[in-house]
């Protein structure tokens, strides 16, 4: 019950923002009750600051900016900004694709806790955003180079530290397992298996003849 | 004589210092006594929890919820099992729901008393800490009690919970929560008037409505602020529609109001737990969905399927439709969301952990400008600081 009147409370306002920002966004769609805006990285801001300053609206509070990584897509990074309003007890994603060389205008002018968001978006995915204040890596260790979360960095990373009694420091060395790293395919024969036995086809066959 | 241009001063505070809350390195840029810009370096406890959460399938990834914010686990397992409930359109019955809360409120308590106690204890207070662990140690043992473990609980699982509570257990939660609130009483007398502790929490650290949301803000840091605003009376989840309650607020958004939020709340969550206990129906814990629920394990003593079965679903688990949702939950520290995309297979496309005191800790900066040195412990303190859920 809860679900559906969300997501016909989510159907107006998506009517609503559709209706207002039609040259900015790409698309406003209702999934799994919520609401998802698709915009480019030029019309971010401008989305962003409608959602914040409409009076019907009122996205006052950034809750979280995360990026996704789609490898095999063009642009393979989907920016998400999860947006809520206390107002009318909405949440809002706002999502923008870009690449690795595409720079996104940040969005600390409109939030200001988008400032440690986008720090992190950008030590672990590596996605620029323009205009930031303070674009430094957040989480990563001093130095660090690369962008671990993306989905072609490995799991073990590259580097291991010790602390090395010689030198009498931490040092940094390549990554040396003492197992092979195992990943399993858990594919099921039951539920995966595509291929037909021989002569199945032949079923095809007969019911578009008959 | 010409006047000098001091530079100011940069302190080096923490990751080892007591008062940091963990390993919170802060760098501060002092003019003498006051605090110009703070600076906190954060990720000494990054363990890379959402990369690791891609590698695993959907019921592997409970536990590292635990090891977030390790003063109110099962909280956090709330959020995750509530996001892959929903994209698996599964629903849990009533006993579990009940249970979850039940649980949901005995882990706000366990949050508050530790918050509250280490930030008496940053401003000068010892007693209110040694009295608030003793407490805790009886909470932990229904933990242990329920589900094995004092902390890593991985109680809360995608369908329900885990197991049914031992029997006489609720008995034992309703005798201790009838005297709990005797232990509240006692921590505020020792604080609430205490001419010390006010002297350090008044007007420090304001934060005010505006400034709150637009700085993410969630949980006991928003309500100090003056905004009534509590997700299990907004988006309510589990049983939380079916109980009565009030939200406290805050009218100042300083240090002290934050502490007066959460004593409000261990307040309420007593009264939530006595509700849950009188109102809980029986019947099954977890959803009799078998693509999502284990086997019961007497089934496993007699029957080759359920053992197969039982094989299957903890080796290579479920598949989850493909689709993306983020779910919150109202944990004590805030509003601690999972943003979860499923590609359809058997383990998370990406796992996106907010974690509330992220917010709180990036907020440093624009609350202690202008304070003194002393002031910035009262304000990390207050803001309820775990480094387990910061990092991830």
């Amino acid at each position: 019950m809860a679900l559906t009147d969300e997501a016909t409370l989510a159907g107006d306002l998506a009517e609503h923002i559709a209706g207002h920002l039609a040259a900015a966004v790409r698309e406003v769609a209702v999934d799994h009750g919520e609401l998802v805006i698709t915009t480019t990285a030029d019309d971010v801001l401008r989305v962003l600051s409608y959602l914040r300053d409409d009076s019907r609206c009122q996205f006052k509070a950034l809750m979280d900016l995360t990026v996704v990584d789609y490898p095999t897509r063009a642009a393979r990074f989907d920016v998400v900004y999860i947006l809520l309003s206390i107002a009318t007890v909405q949440r809002v994603r706002v999502k923008v694709a870009t690449d690795e060389a595409t720079p996104v205008p940040s969005a600390v002018p409109v939030f200001s806790s988008a400032a440690w968001y986008e720090r992190e978006a950008w030590d672990m995915y590596g996605v620029y955003f323009s205009e930031h204040p303070d674009l430094r890596r957040l989480l990563t260790d001093y130095g660090f180079e690369g962008h671990p979360l993306r989905k072609d960095f490995p799991l073990t990373g590259h580097v291991q530290v010790r602390y090395d009694e010689v030198e009498k420091r931490v040092v940094q060395e390549p990554v040396q397992l003492a197992q092979d790293f195992r990943s399993f395919d858990y594919l099921s024969p039951w539920e995966g298996a595509t291929s037909l036995l021989p002569g199945d086809e032949k079923v095809k066959e007969g019911e578009a003849d008959g | 004589m010409a006047e000098a241009q001091i530079k100011p001063l940069t302190l080096n505070f923490g990751p080892q210092h007591p008062a940091a809350h963990g390993v919170l390195r802060l760098v501060l840029e002092m003019d003498g006594e006051v605090v110009h810009r703070a600076d906190p370096h954060i990720g000494l406890l990054h363990r890379g929890t959402e990369k690791l959460i891609e590698h695993k399938t959907y019921l592997q990834a409970v536990p590292y919820f635990d090891r977030l914010d390790y003063v109110s686990p099962m909280s956090q397992e709330h959020a995750y099992a509530l996001a892959v409930e929903k994209l698996l359109a599964i629903d849990v019955p009533e006993r579990g729901q009940y249970i979850r809360v039940l649980f949901a409120e005995l882990s706000r308590v366990l949050n508050h008393i530790l918050n509250i106690t280490t930030f008496a204890i940053d401003v000068g207070a010892m007693t209110p800490l040694l009295w608030g662990f003793e407490e805790r140690e009886t909470l932990m043992e229904f933990y242990e009690r329920v589900c094995g473990a004092r902390l890593h609980a991985a109680y809360f699982r995608p369908g329900g919970v885990h197991q049914d509570m031992p029997v006489g257990m609720d008995a034992d939660i309703l005798a201790w929560a009838d005297k709990f609130p005797k232990f509240i009483d006692d921590l505020e007398s020792l604080l609430t008037e205490n001419r010390i502790f006010k002297q350090r929490t008044v007007d420090i650290g304001v934060v005010d409505r505006e400034k709150a949301l637009d700085l993410g803000f969630s949980g006991p840091c928003l309500r100090g602020s003056d905004v009534p605003w509590d997700l299990r009376k907004a988006q309510p989840y589990d049983a939380y529609d079916k109980i009565d309650f009030s939200v406290a607020i805050g009218k100042t958004g300083d240090c002290y109001a934050r502490y007066l939020v959460r004593v409000a709340e261990m307040r309420e969550s007593l009264k939530i737990i006595k509700q849950c206990l009188a109102d809980m129906p029986a019947g099954p814990v977890m959803t009799e969905d078998h693509k999502v629920a284990p086997p019961r394990r007497a089934d496993m003593k007699q029957s080759m399927e359920a053992l197969i079965h039982h094989f299957k679903l903890y080796t290579e688990g479920y598949r989850v439709p493909a689709g993306e949702t983020y779910t919150a939950v109202e944990a004590p520290k805030g509003e601690f969301g999972v943003y979860l995309v499923a590609d359809g297979s058997n383990r998370p496309y990406k796992c996106k952990i907010r974690a509330p005191g992220f917010a709180f800790l990036a907020a440093m900066d624009a609350m202690s400008r202008g304070h003194m040195l002393a002031d910035t412990v009262a304000i990390i303190g207050s803001l309820d600081i775990v480094f387990g859920e910061i990092d991830r």
